[in-house]
């Protein structure tokens, strides 16, 4: 698969339910539309909240690996009109 | 295909296909549109450390997802927002035969003296362990992204405490404020 290239990185190993999504959405606060946020978990939830969060807040999943042990998600900051 | 003529005078002509898609536009817009989709109204009546968790998670995961929570604690929800918290909250083997228990034990030993302390450090442990974010972590995420912590004043009264007894930013208010809340959102929880 090819690299993405990030502007952020996150690390959210070893949290769980809530805290990847919380941490998630407070790092994309911070960037501007266009930008992509890349979130390493260990938290399989994370395989359905980070693509229903992404939608429910106007951002968008490019891609995202399971790696086994860690699961990679990109996220790319939409342009802040909501669902 | 059938086709709908939808401006005569200008002579121009919609497949049904067309029509089809401006209606999902327009009514993808009106549901963009609606605030109520975008605001989760929880009852915390529980005030054990179990109890405590799905409120503040649901309430954080709602904020976090851009929506605005309020949660209303009642009855021994209240426990959740009180200053003293963390000694307040505890989770008793009592009465749940789903609690995991470190050896077989009859359900009459699990109201002895002692079990409701062991159980409940035996929660804590575990859920530190795991990763799980603590009690007083996901009060402070709550507080941060805007979930509004509401004790009800009814209960209040009732169980003798004060305001004061309660963390700082906490708002009171009754059902009635609770139903207005409501009423203006899709996601409603009791728990």
């Amino acid at each position: 698969v090819a690299e993405m290239k990030e502007d952020r990185f996150l690390d959210c190993r070893g949290m769980l339910c809530p805290m990847p999504v919380v941490r998630v959405s407070q790092q994309m606060a911070t960037l501007r539309a266009g930008q992509v946020l890349k979130v390493v978990t260990t938290d399989r939830g994370s395989i359905a909240d980070m693509p229903a969060w992404a939608q429910d807040t106007g951002n968008e999943m490019v891609e995202w690996l399971d790696e086994g042990r860690r699961l990679v998600f990109y996220l790319r900051k939409g342009d802040g009109e909501l669902m | 295909m059938m086709s709908v003529d939808t401006n005569r005078s200008t002579g121009l002509v919609a497949t049904e296909e067309e029509v089809r898609e401006i209606v999902r536009q327009e009514l993808e817009r009106a549901r963009r549109q609606d605030a109520t989709a975008r605001r989760a109204c929880i009852i915390a009546s529980k005030g054990t450390l179990d109890w405590a968790y799905p409120p503040l998670i649901l309430g954080s995961a709602a904020a976090a997802a851009g929506m605005d929570a309020a949660i209303f604690f009642t009855f021994y929800g209240l426990n959740i927002i009180h200053k003293d918290f963390k000694r307040r909250l505890k989770v008793s083997p009592v009465g749940n035969p789903a609690m995991p228990m470190p050896v077989p034990m009859a359900d009459a030993f699990t109201g002895l003296p002692g079990m409701k302390g062991m159980a409940t450090s035996m929660m804590k442990t575990k859920f530190r362990k795991k990763g799980v974010a603590g009690i007083d972590e996901l009060l402070e995420v709550c507080r941060e992204s805007g979930v509004r912590l509401i004790a009800c004043g009814m209960t209040i009264e009732v169980f003798g405490f004060r305001e004061t007894d309660f963390q700082d930013g906490v708002e009171f208010g009754g059902a009635g404020a609770f139903m207005s809340e409501a009423r203006r959102s899709h996601v409603t929880l009791f728990i």
